[in-house]
């Protein structure tokens, strides 16, 4: 089969998906399928139109490859690719879509607030801070609502820190939200088709809890697979995640992101396309339920999105 | 004859998690200490072509003339291909350490010949040094900022950075002094303090010269070694010239390290290190560990070329080149910064330091930058302890005077858009309008305390 790997693009994250499409344009090539990488330009689709694969495997991460573009694209010139569908993509990408459908199909989420720009540039949404930092509490997070990896979130432990945060988190998205923090165990729970595999925990091992750069360093973070979980903590970890999986419409694959707290699994977020670097978690995932990188590789193709149109 | 296999093509990332655990339990303890980013991720989109990239270090190569390297090089292939081709001695050849005298010698300095090692790169004669002098949790001083690439260096030996805050006279040697003092009430003594004192790498400033006397009497007076880096010393243009570390001290107790990269080509790799008989010992031993000798053909070459006679006249041509990228920038950031920013105004090398209002994080701007197609260096590159988030390096040699208009035009904008964005959070006023030409407050750097 020929198969294009879409990898790079112009998003922040385009380092790591440089990585990604490595190893996955390794393991096509061992697994005997033509490959034809692509670093994504300006000259995408003349490419694809010219090459004609029989089928995309995107491995792009953040804005333009993980937000449905790229997919939305694959889907006019119907061409079939891997991960989910353009609309799913774009759902997950975005922080507070991805939340309201998570909220609407009865999931618990932590309690946000999202603002865009134009509501402190032009009608003086900083007057309501105040209110809704009451309601949510400190410390509080900021977070860009379409972004990937750690970028641009932000602890505020007080209302001083709120403004700074607002302006970083901003400087990755029009839009941000402000979301009470849940205390927890951090979880990471992929699926691949409909199945879930081992559940990850990320243990901070040294530095700040609120640094998120060291959240997913190799030597700052340990990463524990399968993660020790009750039996009850276990069932109530996979339905929360296959029910939010669900919830955005995902196929193919995604991680959901998930804090276990007290009472139970709090929903933070869905990556549609996640790393598939050595270090990622999706791969880790499935190693420990007995995949390879190629099986992985292989099954995800299975699983790929049929083309539309033709 | 039996047939030789087509080899089987194998490409990186054939590790699974295990592979990689497998691999991660063999790894040195100083590895832990050498780690990524998600701001390295960043730097890896500066390098698209529609990019301005005011973020490298990347001297002009584009005004050397083709038909002189050719000339060179030919030169070369017909006198000395053998020789040019082979081995050479470990310390370098003494050829080559007759053009380092004649560089050394245009800042009045005047080592012993033996006391040099050529090295590949001025890069190379840092770990040199690091590998001759540090163990593992040896304190070593620096500048705060302090040249970024020197710091994974310094960390790749598990070195404890400490770092002494700069103003626009260079390093603040009075705080170094109580810093001596109060590392000797804990019993700890640096291996040695390193300086970029002219035209620092990353900040612009250059040491005062009543500074540099105190450093040097310091350094006699304990018995402390001073590495004084000096790549930009020629590549001056303003000011008086100040005589280096090494030339008040007298080779004692200042290591110097140089380098060709600047004042002709990063290209050739080729650097040097002068340092006390007993220490060069030493790093002639780590060198030969390292890659046996600096590259022969490099060091024909620049032998050819000084042959020429030619080479202060190319770095004159370079001076003028960069004098007038500077001024660019300097006016371009009078036109486009806010009024709240700070910067450093060089009198000479490659770099100026500018510094935003605290609630601006320039690695967030610098993805903010980077939509806009312009990048920098985001300051805390600059830290070992993640300082320097407010401030950031911006090269004016690498790119031409439109470039440097349009790069500071396009990063202003941005800035702009976070004060305001900051004046709506914190209903603090957005400043007035950009600066007026000669405007009493451009601070040429931010005292300490300040920040």
């Amino acid at each position: 089969m020929k198969v294009a790997v879409l990898k790079g693009g112009r998003s922040l994250e385009r380092g790591v998906s440089l990585r990604s499409g490595a190893r996955v344009e390794d393991a096509l090539e061992r697994l005997g399928h033509e490959v034809l990488p692509i670093d994504v330009g300006p000259d995408l689709v003349k490419r694809l139109v010219g090459e004609r694969p029989d089928l995309a495997f995107v491995a792009m991460h953040g804005v333009g490859g993980e937000d449905g573009t790229v997919q939305e694209l694959l889907e006019i010139l119907g061409i079939p690719f891997t991960g989910p569908s353009a609309a799913a993509c774009a759902r997950c990408m975005d922080k507070v879509q991805a939340k309201d459908a998570i909220e609407d199909s009865g999931l618990p989420t932590p309690h946000w607030f999202a603002f865009n720009q134009t509501a402190f540039r032009e009608f003086g949404a900083a007057d309501a801070l105040g209110r809704l930092e009451k309601t949510l509490g400190f410390p509080l997070v900021v977070k860009p609502s379409r972004g990937g990896s750690s970028l641009g979130v932000r602890f505020a432990r007080s209302a001083g820190e709120v403004p700074q945060a607002l302006v970083s988190a901003f400087s990755y998205d029009d839009r941000v939200l402000l979301e009470r923090f849940v205390d927890g165990r951090e979880l990471a729970v992929s699926i691949l088709g409909d199945e879930p595999l081992p559940v990850v925990e990320a243990i901070l091992l040294e530095g700040d809890r609120y640094d998120f750069e060291a959240r997913y360093e190799i030597g700052r973070t340990r990463f524990d697979v399968p993660a020790d979980l009750t039996d009850e903590e276990h069932r109530s970890v996979i339905d929360a995640a296959l029910g939010t999986y669900r919830a955005l419409g995902c196929t193919g694959f995604a991680r959901i992101d998930l804090i276990l707290g007290e009472n139970g699994p709090w929903l933070l977020e869905a990556n549609a396309i996640p790393g598939l670097t050595d270090t990622s978690l999706l791969p880790q995932a499935a190693e420990a339920a007995g995949l390879s990188f190629e099986d992985l590789v292989q099954k995800i193709l299975e699983l790929a999105v049929p083309a539309t149109v033709s | 004859m039996a047939e030789v296999p087509e080899p089987t093509h194998r490409r990186r990332s054939h590790a699974g998690t295990r592979d990689l655990e497998r691999y991660a339990g063999l790894f040195a303890e100083r590895t832990g200490v050498m780690r990524s980013s998600a701001m390295r991720d960043l730097m890896a989109i500066t390098a698209r072509p529609e990019v301005i990239s005011l973020a490298g270090g990347l001297p002009d190569t584009s005004t050397f003339p083709p038909q002189s390297f050719a000339a060179q090089m030919t030169r070369i292939a017909q006198e000395s291909a053998a020789k040019a081709l082979q081995y050479g001695p470990t310390e370098g050849f003494e050829e080559t350490k007759d053009c380092i005298l004649e560089v050394m010698g245009a800042e009045g300095m005047l080592p012993d010949p033996d006391d040099i090692i050529v090295t590949t790169g001025g890069q190379q004669a840092i770990d040199l040094v690091c590998k001759t002098l540090i163990d593992p949790g040896d304190v070593v001083i620096c500048e705060a900022p302090t040249y970024p690439g020197a710091i994974p260096t310094l960390c790749s030996y598990q070195a404890d950075v400490v770092q002494v805050e700069c103003d626009e006279d260079g390093m603040q040697v009075e705080v170094l002094e109580q810093l001596l003092t109060d590392l000797r009430a804990e019993g700890r003594r640096p291996k040695f303090i390193y300086s970029v004192p002219s035209f620092q790498n990353p900040a612009g400033v250059t040491m005062s010269l009543e500074r540099r006397r105190r450093l040097v009497e310091l350094a006699r007076s304990q018995e402390l070694l001073v590495v004084e880096d000096n790549p930009y010393g020629l590549l001056r243009y303003g000011g008086e010239p100040m005589p280096p570390l090494y030339q008040l001290d007298g080779g004692d107790f200042v290591i110097y390290l140089g380098t060709f990269s600047k004042i002709l080509s990063p290209g050739i790799r080729l650097g040097w290190a002068v340092a006390p008989p007993p220490v060069m010992e030493k790093i002639v031993l780590g060198k030969q560990a390292a890659d046996l000798c600096t590259s022969t053909l490099t060091q024909y070459f620049v032998r050819e070329y000084f042959a020429e006679r030619r080479w202060q006249r190319y770095v004159d041509g370079l001076v003028e080149i960069y004098r007038r990228r500077r001024d660019t920038m300097v006016e371009a950031l009078r036109d486009n910064f806010p009024a709240e920013a700070t910067w450093t105004e060089p009198e000479g090398g490659l770099f100026i330091w500018a510094t935003l209002p605290d609630y601006i994080d320039t690695s967030d701007l610098l993805a903010k930058a980077l939509r806009a197609d312009v990048a920098f260096v985001p300051g805390q590159a600059a830290y070992v302890d993640g300082r320097g988030s407010h401030s950031m390096r911006l090269n004016f040699s690498g790119v031409n005077e439109d470039e440097i208009r349009e790069g500071v035009r396009r990063i202003g904008k941005v800035i702009a858009e976070q004060v305001e964005l900051y004046g709506a959070l914190t209903g603090e006023q957005p400043p007035p309008e950009p600066r007026q030409e000669s405007a009493p407050n451009v601070v040429p750097f931010r005292k300490a305390g300040e920040a």
